[in-house]
């Protein structure tokens, strides 16, 4: 499938701040699921380092502005050809090993009620194979965190989430993170974007999912939040601990101000209408 | 007199080589003018401003810590088998990190354990895969050394990030110079002086590929709150460097520039003297303000070279210092010349079986423990507490370590009587860059209570001038 892409990240300022400077990790990776067609990240009025790939394979670019600002906006476009590989992250070159994926951040370290739903969910199944045991977890998160946009903030962690018993998809990421490092098995956290056009549901383009390391295959994505594995429809731009690691744009405003941020992210079917 | 410790002036033999020009100076020395001179050391020290805890005990910022006059001597030959065997330790820490950040064949070949290393908090995600200039990590290796015997020593602790206690090598020779010059023109003392020279030079030696200059080499301080940043300024002096602080730094493109009346100046190599944690808000902790926002993005790319490399921790950890004399085996495929302090791990049941069986003899420490909480001294423990400890072990070996009761050795010290046996320790500072260069000397701590073994300064630990008596 061709995906389009077109994401416009923009900070207004209430009054103007001296410098603006962000580590974006906006650009698609190649792998089997994945191939940029073409790509860019515009973002006038700032310098742009050099893309280059870091150890856990993603693209990372930084971006800075020096001189007093009133907005920034970070313009991403472009097309990429994906393909179905049941979730596996193939060919994806990466340094980092699997098992420092094993520690907890705040936003994924474990509480009571997650570790009584592993034990519960994988009561008799230690010796089930890997993946099964990735496969029930995922399953139980979406069944205990419900998907309820506005139940919780881009703050929350892990643990809230599950008292709360609803979030998003971000929420069901750290969930799954904290289940499956109890578990034994390595988890990191992956933002992208998602194609939801097709079945007409409401969900945000931007999207996030966890990815499960599993003995044989290697990473595999679980995206708990739409009960399935990753497919043609997902656009993976980058990994990391938990949602403040992995994000896409992580930035600073020197002498800030009051920020209004503003995002919109249309992914669509190459062909398909793109009017905002 | 036969003692149970290693005194480093008087063996069972008598008067040691090393000592023996500086008997009469201490027996010849009136008591008045060694109060007159300890005074004016006093004064020496606070006027240059040392007034720093060394290696971050805490404690009063302002105090100063003891300085007792009476120097530590090496023989030139004791010093080279010192030399080779902590210059062997360092290549072999700087090999495990370039490999651990890269195929990680310690790990694959079943030397170490895989989650000793990537489990280990201060392995840093970061920078897999990343090979700093030169594959240097630890530029500074500042290792912890003990003496038991006239051969005998033993590595207590590695430092690979940032070592701090050199300003004191320094100004003790510096100081001692001054008031006692005839000492250092009737014997061959090897100078130490030559240390701020050769770390700019190892510092510009790691400069980025990209750098195609004289590399400008700048050192960051978190501040002046930081008790080491006298030291920080002092090195920077000394190296003819500017020292900066996060806010005087800042990245734009795939470089790092310092803001200077005449506009940004390009920097090229990074001498922090701030945590990993702290380096970067838009890499680690978002909240630092210490640090230097997209530093961690330049530093990926080739653009600047941080010394020493984030990620080094990895190296110095309690729980990896077991597997130090593994690395000298496996990457230099050498014979560990410097020995650890042999450690039971009583998460092993045979480690665990010689622990209960000889708990009054041994030191036993939590894994995770610091600060000297939670742990048994055998034997100055009465039985009593030895058996309260010995149910805490047995209820939860895997928590705990055990080492014998070390036999620090002494070394003659100034007290109001006249001098008298102290203990004390080492640690020298070996500098990896291009080269692997080592000054003869170091710092030594003093443990000035009678009998104590603790050298920490905040229990009442002082420090000494370390000699190395030059080759003929």
């Amino acid at each position: 499938m061709i995906l389009t892409v077109l994401h416009k990240t923009r900070y207004e300022f209430a009054a103007p701040v001296g410098g603006i400077i962000q580590s974006l990790r906006l650009t698609p990776a190649k792998s089997e699921s994945q191939r940029v067609l073409d790509w860019s990240v515009e973002v006038p009025g700032a310098v742009l380092g050099t893309p280059f790939r870091d150890g856990a394979g993603d693209y990372v670019q930084t971006v800075s502005v020096r001189s007093p600002s009133m907005r920034i906006e970070v313009t991403v476009s472009g097309t990429v050809e994906t393909s179905d590989t049941a979730g596996i992250l193939r060919g994806h070159r990466e340094r980092v090993p699997p098992r420092a994926y094993l520690r907890n951040t705040v936003r994924t370290e474990p509480n009571r009620a997650i570790s009584e739903l592993v034990t519960e969910v994988l009561k008799d199944r230690e010796n089930a194979p890997e993946l099964e045991r990735a496969h029930l977890l995922a399953a139980a998160v979406a069944e205990a965190v419900a998907y309820k946009p506005g139940a919780t903030s881009a703050h929350t962690t892990a643990a809230e989430a599950m008292t709360e018993g609803a979030g998003v998809c971000q929420d069901h990421a750290h969930v799954l993170i904290a289940c499956a490092h109890l578990a034994g098995l390595p988890a990191r956290y992956v933002a992208g974007y998602l194609n939801a056009t097709e079945d007409g549901s409401p969900h945000e383009a931007s999207h996030a999912w966890a990815e499960v390391c599993i003995d044989g295959l290697g990473w595999v994505g679980f995206d708990a939040a739409n009960k399935c594995c990753p497919n043609e429809h997902y656009i993976r731009l980058g990994s990391g601990l938990d949602a403040q690691d992995a994000a896409p744009i992580r930035g600073l405003v020197l002498g800030g101000s009051e920020e209004e941020l503003e995002v919109s992210v249309l992914v669509a079917p190459q062909g398909q209408s793109q009017q905002q | 007199m036969a003692e149970p410790y290693f005194n480093e002036m008087y063996d069972a033999a008598g008067l040691r080589t090393p000592y023996q020009m500086l008997e009469g100076w201490h027996q010849n020395m009136p008591a008045e003018f060694r109060a007159l001179k300890q005074a004016e050391a006093e004064d020496l020290f606070r006027r240059y401003g040392i007034t720093f805890a060394v290696y971050g005990e805490g404690g009063d910022p302002d105090r100063l810590i003891p300085f007792d006059m009476f120097p530590r001597v090496f023989t030139s030959e004791e010093w080279r088998k010192l030399e080779r065997g902590i210059k062997q330790r360092a290549r072999a820490l700087n090999a495990f990190l370039s490999d651990v950040y890269d195929r990680g064949e310690i790990i694959r070949a079943g030397r170490i354990p895989a989650d000793l290393v990537y489990r280990n908090e201060a392995y840093e995600i970061a920078v897999a895969g990343f090979r700093p200039p030169l594959g240097v990590f630890s530029h500074i290796v500042g290792i912890d050394l003990v003496r038991t015997g006239a051969d005998q020593f033993y590595v207590l602790e590695d430092n690979c990030r940032t070592p701090s206690g050199v300003s004191y090598m320094l100004e003790n020779r510096e100081v001692m110079m001054r008031m006692f010059p005839h000492l250092f023109q009737e014997n061959r003392v090897a100078p130490v002086d030559g240390y701020a020279r050769l770390l700019k030079r190892t510092l510009a030696s790691v400069a980025p590929e990209k750098c195609d200059r004289d590399p400008k080499v700048v050192l960051l301080t978190p501040g002046h709150f930081n008790s080491a940043y006298y030291e920080h300024s002092f090195l920077a002096d000394l190296m003819g460097i500017e020292m900066v602080e996060g806010q005087d730094l800042f990245v734009e493109g795939d470089f790092c520039y310092m803001r200077t009346t005449e506009g940004p100046q390009k920097v090229d190599v990074i001498y922090r003297r701030i945590d990993d944690a702290f380096l970067d808000p838009l890499c680690f902790r978002p909240d630092s303000a210490l640090g230097v926002p997209g530093l961690m993005n330049v530093y990926r790319s080739g653009g600047v070279t941080i010394c020493s490399a984030p990620g080094a921790g990895v190296a110095d950890d309690k729980a990896i210092y077991t597997y130090v004399p593994e690395m000298v085996r496996f990457y230099l495929g050498e014979a560990p010349i410097l020995e650890n302090v042999p450690t039971w791990q009583c998460a092993k049941a045979d480690d665990l079986k010689y622990v209960q069986e000889h708990i009054a003899e041994l030191v036993i420490k939590e894994v995770h423990g610091s600060g000297g909480y939670g742990m048994l001294v055998g034997p100055k423990s009465d039985k009593a507490t030895i058996e309260a400890f010995a149910a805490k072990l047995a209820a939860n070996p895997s928590n705990y370590i055990a080492q014998p009761t070390l036999a620090l050795s002494t070394c003659p010290t100034f007290v109001n009587e006249g001098i008298a046996p102290r203990h004390v320790d080492l640690r020298p500072y070996c500098l990896v860059g291009r080269d692997i260069e080592l000054v003869p000397g170091g710092l030594t701590r003093v443990a000035l209570t009678e009998g104590s073994l603790v050298v920490n300064s905040s229990q009442g630990g002082g420090v000494k001038d370390t000699w190395v008596i030059a080759e003929e």
